[in-house]
């Protein structure tokens, strides 16, 4: 599909989702939201994208392969891990720490979020993944 | 120290990660290699905590038992945990070597890891919705498995095993919600420790048939088997040997957990119904192997038939036989394997599966000839090989325990094994070649790599029969845990949080 109006539609919407993406990523440990919701909107901001352009020059834009993506979003997921067992607590302990603000409550960032990031990135790349291959011609012998 | 249980876990998980980082063909197969190893040696490390703690426990992220998931070792998972270890590392030797061109070796293993990994959590999972993750794992990474080789019967056969398999997920998930909704917990200690005593038997019993449903599926008894032969002939034979030795053992380990562990408030209903399902299993697939002349749908009907005999010993339910259930399961895990791995050396050699088209080998490599006759033998159950000791046990058990049907069908069973096992011995390996087009192929000595898995599990299967009573005490030993849980229930229970 070649419409200009969707393309250049897609510029704005695309910007509005990643927003609400991150922003789902953050609320989620408390409120609704979180690593797989955030994600499955981020992965939803570049299907559009690439309904309004071609797969490839999405792919292209990325600049890399989704299934590293995938690998970022795993190992940030281990790295999660690593806090709670050079602190000695059981493994997956969550552990916090809080960055005092100006203004307001202290900035509580703990593993749980490095935790949610694992899994926004990974949704991204599988969605990118799924996106890729539908889009292609696939050949069965 | 507790932590190293959940290392089974986090070892494949790692492994998948480097593999997607590392993508070069060439390191690839030394990275599975030195990670199957090391997920061995893990295994024994796991085995030897549990002989000296009897349950290990490790309550993830410190929430104690009822609120957390707690990943629990006990004998049986740790059995369990080394012969799937030592079967993944025959495999990461004979993959790159028998995986045609057109399957990335990389790919290949970043989903064999998977399939670790879910394998791995089901065996040492303490949570029942946890153990429904880890089903899904498995069956994700199986199903990508199926289909690598992108022909069309392979996206056949795997539609099929997806969607049969995923109606037994759903019987799962009912289960598991039902579960929770009487008892309020999914937990396994914490439901022993409800249902054991429980008096209203009957309103269970509604539960259990969903898990008998789910289980039943993945295990493939009797009449919910067909998912099974209608895949395991498609795919490649490195993922065909894979799925025979682990899938369904991961059902029966299912089975023998909570039908030991919970469900053992109605027994005059349920021993009797898992020994009908058990002996009509192995009639059925007994039967089904003998009609084929494929080697490949030959041995898939096979592993039904077989584990009909492990879901016996469940039946029985003596101490005797749940120890023949287990030393069984464990026989079967590596011998079965190893028929595939042979298997695919004669595909190598000749280029097809079918049994009319080959013939010669023996002559050609009686090297090959003694390495299927092994775990030929070892199912059928000759001794001094492993099989012998498992059915004994097993026979011995029922007669005891005055259940002679089954036990009469099981050693009928055992003629149906070793006619289609002497089947393929008779065409592949005495039979003249006949004049066709895999005839005129150049014949190739399997190489050190090529034969060395099946060497090392055929070395294993022989060592399992000669020292079958160390084995045996061990098993026994799994076989009192799993049915006296006090120990068990206690470990978890207390939090066993190590502070």
């Amino acid at each position: 599909m070649n419409s200009v109006i969707l393309q250049i539609a897609s510029k704005y919407i695309k910007g509005l989702l990643l927003i609400f993406a991150v922003l789902a990523l953050f609320r989620g440990h408390n409120y609704p939201g979180g690593g797989f919701i955030g994600g499955l909107m981020a992965g939803l901001a570049l299907l559009y994208d690439s309904f309004a352009f071609q797969a490839f020059q999405v792919k292209e834009r990325l600049g890399s392969k989704p299934e590293r993506y995938i690998a970022g979003g795993l190992a940030a997921v281990l790295l999660s891990f690593l806090p709670s067992v050079v602190g000695g607590k059981e493994l997956m302990t969550g552990m916090w720490i809080s960055i005092p603000l100006p203004v307001g409550e202290p900035f509580k960032l703990g593993t749980p979020f490095l935790f949610d990031t694992g899994v926004f990135f990974i949704v991204i790349g599988v969605t990118l993944v799924f996106v890729f291959s539908l889009t292609q011609k696939d050949k069965w012998k | 120290m507790n932590a190293l249980v959940a290392f089974p876990i986090l070892l494949p998980f790692v492994l998948i990660i480097v593999l997607l980082i590392f993508r070069t063909v060439r390191i690839a197969g030394y990275i599975a290699l030195a990670g199957t190893f090391l997920l061995l040696m893990l295994s024994f490390v796991l085995f030897w905590m549990v002989r000296q703690q009897g349950v290990v426990v490790l309550q993830m992220g410190g929430w104690e038992a009822p609120f957390g998931i707690t990943l629990v070792v006990d004998y049986l998972s740790a059995l369990m945990l080394v012969v799937a270890a030592v079967i993944l590392l025959s495999l990461a030797v004979y993959a790159p070597r028998f995986l045609p061109g057109e399957i990335s070796i990389t790919r290949f293993f970043q989903l064999f890891f998977a399939l670790a990994m879910g394998l791995n959590g089901a065996f040492i999972t303490g949570d029942v919705f946890n153990l429904f993750v880890w089903f899904e794992v498995m069956l994700m990474s199986s199903f990508v498995l199926i289909t690598m080789g992108r022909t069309k019967d392979q996206l056949e056969g795997g539609i099929k095993y997806l969607a049969l398999n995923l109606v037994g997920s759903m019987f799962f998930l009912a289960g598991a919600g039902l579960l929770y909704a009487k008892t309020g917990t999914l937990n396994m200690a914490h439901l022993a420790i409800i249902l054991r005593d429980d008096c209203q038997a009957i309103t269970m019993n509604t539960t259990a048939i969903l898990f008998f449903m789910a289980f039943g599926i993945k295990a493939a008894l009797f009449p919910l088997y067909f998912w099974l032969p209608a895949s395991y002939h498609t795919p490649n034979i490195v993922i065909s040997s894979l799925f025979a030795g682990l899938l369904t053992k991961v059902g029966v380990y299912a089975f023998i957990r909570f039908f030991t562990l919970f469900f053992v408030q109605d027994p005059r209903f349920w021993h009797p119904l898992l020994l009908i399902i058990a002996g009509l299993t192995m009639v059925a697939g007994g039967m089904a192997a003998a009609a084929h002349y494929e080697t490949r749908r030959i041995l898939s009907y096979h592993i039904i038939s077989q584990i009909g005999y492990m879901i016996m010993g469940l039946g029985i339910f003596t101490p005797l036989a749940i120890a023949g259930s287990v030393f069984f399961t464990l026989h079967n895990m590596i011998a079965k394997t190893n028929t595939f791995l042979v298997s695919g050396m004669i595909n190598k050699a000749r280029g097809t599966f079918e049994l009319k088209e080959v013939g010669g080998l023996f002559r050609q490599s009686p090297l090959m000839a003694v390495l299927f006759i092994i775990p030929a033998f070892a199912l059928a159950g000759v001794p001094p090989l492993s099989g012998f000791f498992a059915k004994f046990i097993l026979i011995k058990a029922g007669i005891e325990n005055g259940n002679f049907v089954i036990t009469s069908v099981a050693v009928i069973t055992s003629m149906l094994t070793l006619y289609s096992m002497i089947k393929i011995w008779n065409e592949a390996f005495m039979k003249v070649q006949p004049a066709n087009e895999y005839a005129s192929r150049s014949f190739r000595k399997p190489s050190f790599g090529e034969y060395f898995p099946s060497l090392f599990l055929g070395g294993i299967s022989l060592l399992m029969g000669v020292f079958a009573v160390y084995l045996f005490d061990y098993t026994l030993e799994a076989a009192n845990q799993l049915l006296n849980p006090d120990l068990y229930i206690e470990t978890v229970w207390k939090g066993g949080t190590g502070k």
